[in-house]
């Protein structure tokens, strides 16, 4: 090992060690929308159970990938940790505060430690604003970075970090293309010096050929700036690429959470198995020998998500507990955890989520 | 097999204010009877204005076709009035689209859009169009297909609308079906139940497929050949297993060493295409992915090269010979280790 920053190098024995230090912890989230009827009295008629109870820990330095289909809940996971929605219950306890308790003003502050990059570059960014204006916002907002000056300083900072030219700090952002854009909004993260952003589908509004820049780009900025990344995503080649640990989402749960090599080399969850099968791999011998599994039918609506697990409408191999239990997010051994009865560590859990003992 | 479908040095280009893009400059290809053709290409490479091209979908103005010939079954379709050309679409030549909830008229009933075409090209009655709308939607996998054709499309969820569509495609048995990134909004589960519905069919009704799309990952289980389109330019053209195993122009090789793969173990570093495609408003003499390229020589710069054939199935348009080139160098990723 030659010269390196100390910070990486402090974060990759972190990782080495196992457990590490944990900068985010979910626990039991819950996220649900209220569906109303009625215009003047409105009754609540039921809700959408976007998230419905996610648990995990982030630690420091590392890439978790979040994925799943659209609707299942992943983009809202990201929103309601970073309390841009209220959850409906659960805890987030980021650098040891549960951000669901405190008060406005300190959530303000925390807010400085925690970031978030959009997935259309042409909706986030405000077109009436300057570059230098839409990155020095947040400096302005947190009253950080010195006068005018040093702030039109640290802008241009943050520009080049990014790969854009400092000089454009006047243009506006039509005057760039999508993947400019996008680094624009990168930069717009970085100026309060966070040390964990939420990454929501930074890369799928853009062309193959960005694509790669922006993800090269996130990895240099991991490395020399020690940051944590929650990186949501539906291409699971681009999250097998950028994580060190995935989770996948169906229908507002998490159904399974490993290390990558081994979700991707044994995955458990029939789910995670359907999901990797269907991806198409750019070559076309390997195409023509693959099995795939074909599900059946679409995702049930998560207003009225089935009882029991929430994947038995199409899974291939339900069974009848299947239908009427919930399962237990088990570890099946080394931090593999899955929710599927197949797999004997996993419980049975009633409506209140207590434990129930079924013979099989 | 016999060409279906012969394409001439067709050229399209767009009148704006701002000046004429030139967005599709010259191709020239063809589709077998019963072949698969995928078109690659990146957002403003020309490669569905080039297909919606053959059967004059170009709004006029602003765009004007203004030069080529495109032979199918032995008439020019860009001379054909628009009554000639209204017996074509969508009878012989069908189209699928991307989004199929912009496609579908959300105030009529599912049943009543397939009927319309199977009306109007086939000259069925009520019952007849009824009857065949349902084995229709039944061929396309839809379950309890006679009631559900009196539902209206916000009744049908993403996947089961693309499916509709396929139906409508599909009703008057074109010989040819083009399909414009019929899979991009759809998820991974159900992009692939698509495929292998769309792959079931044609080995099912024989027809010919244009398959239109930027995902290289769907083309490799999918076609038999394939067209790279850069910057209005067809830059390489041959059979997939080719194409993927030995690509002959940088940019196909760019595009296959940007994307990740599942199936690798970890690539250390993606190898992104540097810069950006060029102004189409004002595209250059020069070869237009020479400011990209990095294996650029003088001649770039001087001569655009033309589609060359290189072998008896393929054809490239570079000038530099790309023969001895690994698409993913496993040396690099021991140089990495080397330097870690």
């Amino acid at each position: 090992m030659t010269t390196q920053n100390p910070d990486s190098a402090d974060v990759s024995t972190a990782q080495d060690n196992g457990q590490g230090d944990v900068l985010l912890s979910v626990q039991n989230l819950k996220m649900h929308f209220p569906i109303t009827r009625g215009i003047i009295l409105q009754r609540q008629v039921g809700s959408i159970k976007a998230v419905d109870g996610i648990t995990f820990d982030l630690i420091r330095g590392e890439t978790l990938g979040l994925v799943g289909e659209s609707g299942c809940g992943k983009s809202t996971t990201g929103r309601a940790i970073l309390q841009l929605y209220e959850p409906t219950a659960g805890e987030v306890v980021f650098e040891g505060q549960d951000l669901t308790d405190i008060n406005s003003g300190d959530l303000r502050r925390m807010r400085r430690r925690m970031q978030m990059i959009f997935q259309d570059p042409y909706a986030s960014l405000n077109p009436r604003m300057t570059v230098g204006s839409i990155v020095g916002e947040p400096l302005e907002v947190h009253k950080i970075g010195g006068n005018r000056r040093e702030q039109q300083q640290r802008v241009q900072e943050l520009l080049e970090i990014v790969g854009l030219n400092p000089y454009f700090i006047n243009r506006y952002p039509h005057e760039f293309s999508g993947g400019q854009r996008q680094r624009i909004g990168v930069a717009r993260a970085l100026a309060v010096n966070p040390s964990f952003i939420v990454c929501d589908e930074p890369i799928s509004a853009l062309d193959v050929s960005i694509q790669a820049q922006v993800i090269n780009l996130l990895e240099d900025l991991q490395s020399e700036l020690g940051l944590t990344y929650l990186f949501i995503a539906h291409d699971l080649s681009v999250v097998r690429h950028i994580s060190d640990r995935i989770a996948v989402m169906y229908l507002g749960k998490i159904v399974e959470l490993a290390d990558r090599e081994v979700l991707y080399e044994n995955p458990l969850h029939p789910y995670t198995q359907a999901l990797l099968s269907a991806v198409p791999i750019p070559d076309p011998q390997i195409e023509k020998k693959r099995q795939r599994i074909i599900l059946e039918g679409d995702v049930p609506s998560p207003a009225e998500p089935p009882t029991g697990c929430n994947f038995n409408t199409r899974c291939p191999q339900v069974m009848d507990i299947c239908r009427q239990y919930e399962p237990s997010f088990a570890d099946v051994g080394d931090g593999h955890r899955v929710a599927c009865f197949l797999y004997d560590e996993v419980q049975a859990l009633d409506e209140k989520g207590q434990t129930v003992s079924v013979t099989a | 097999m016999a060409n279906l479908i012969e394409v001439r040095n067709l050229q399209t280009q767009f009148f704006t204010q701002d000046g004429i893009v030139h967005a599709v400059n010259g191709i020239t290809y063809e589709v077998a009877e019963g072949e698969t053709v995928a078109i690659v290409g990146e957002s403003g490479s020309g490669k569905s204005v080039g297909v919606m091209s053959l059967i004059r979908l170009i709004p006029e103005p602003p765009g004007k076709i203004v030069n080529g010939e495109v032979d199918f079954d032995g008439q020019d379709l860009l001379k054909l009035n628009e009554e000639e050309l209204r017996q074509i679409r969508g009878n012989r030549i069908a189209m699928i689209f991307q989004d199929p909830m912009t496609s579908l008229n959300p105030v009529l009933t599912i049943g009543r859009q397939i009927t319309e075409a199977l009306e109007l090209h086939l000259n069925m009655n009520r019952e007849e169009s009824r009857a065949r709308a349902i084995e229709l939607l039944e061929l396309v996998g839809i379950p309890d297909a006679g009631a559900r054709l009196d539902d209206y499309p916000h009744q049908f969820s993403g996947g089961m609308r693309q499916r509709v569509m396929i139906a409508m495609g599909l009703s008057c048995n074109p010989q040819l079906l083009i399909a414009d990134e019929p899979t991009t909004a759809l998820d991974v589960t159900i992009q692939a139940q698509i495929v292998d519905l769309v792959t079931r069919l044609q080995s099912e009704l024989g027809m010919a497929i244009i398959w239109i799309t930027h995902d290289l990952g769907v083309v490799a289980g999918l076609a038999d050949r394939v067209l790279v389109m850069y910057a209005g330019f067809i830059v390489e053209e041959g059979p997939v297993d080719v194409i993927y195993g030995q690509p002959r122009h940088p940019y196909t090789l760019g595009l296959l060493r940007s994307i990740p793969r599942l199936d690798l173990g970890r690539q250390k570093r993606l190898i992104p295409i540097e810069g950006l495609p060029p102004d189409l408003l004002d595209p250059p003499q020069s070869c237009p992915f020479a400011p990209r390229c990095p294996f650029v020589v003088d001649k770039c710069l001087e001569e655009n090269p033309p589609l060359m054939a290189i072998s008896s199935v393929r054809k490239s348009a570079c000038w530099v010979d790309l023969s001895d080139v690994e698409i993913y160098d496993t040396s690099a990723d021991e140089q990495v280790e080397a330097v870690a």
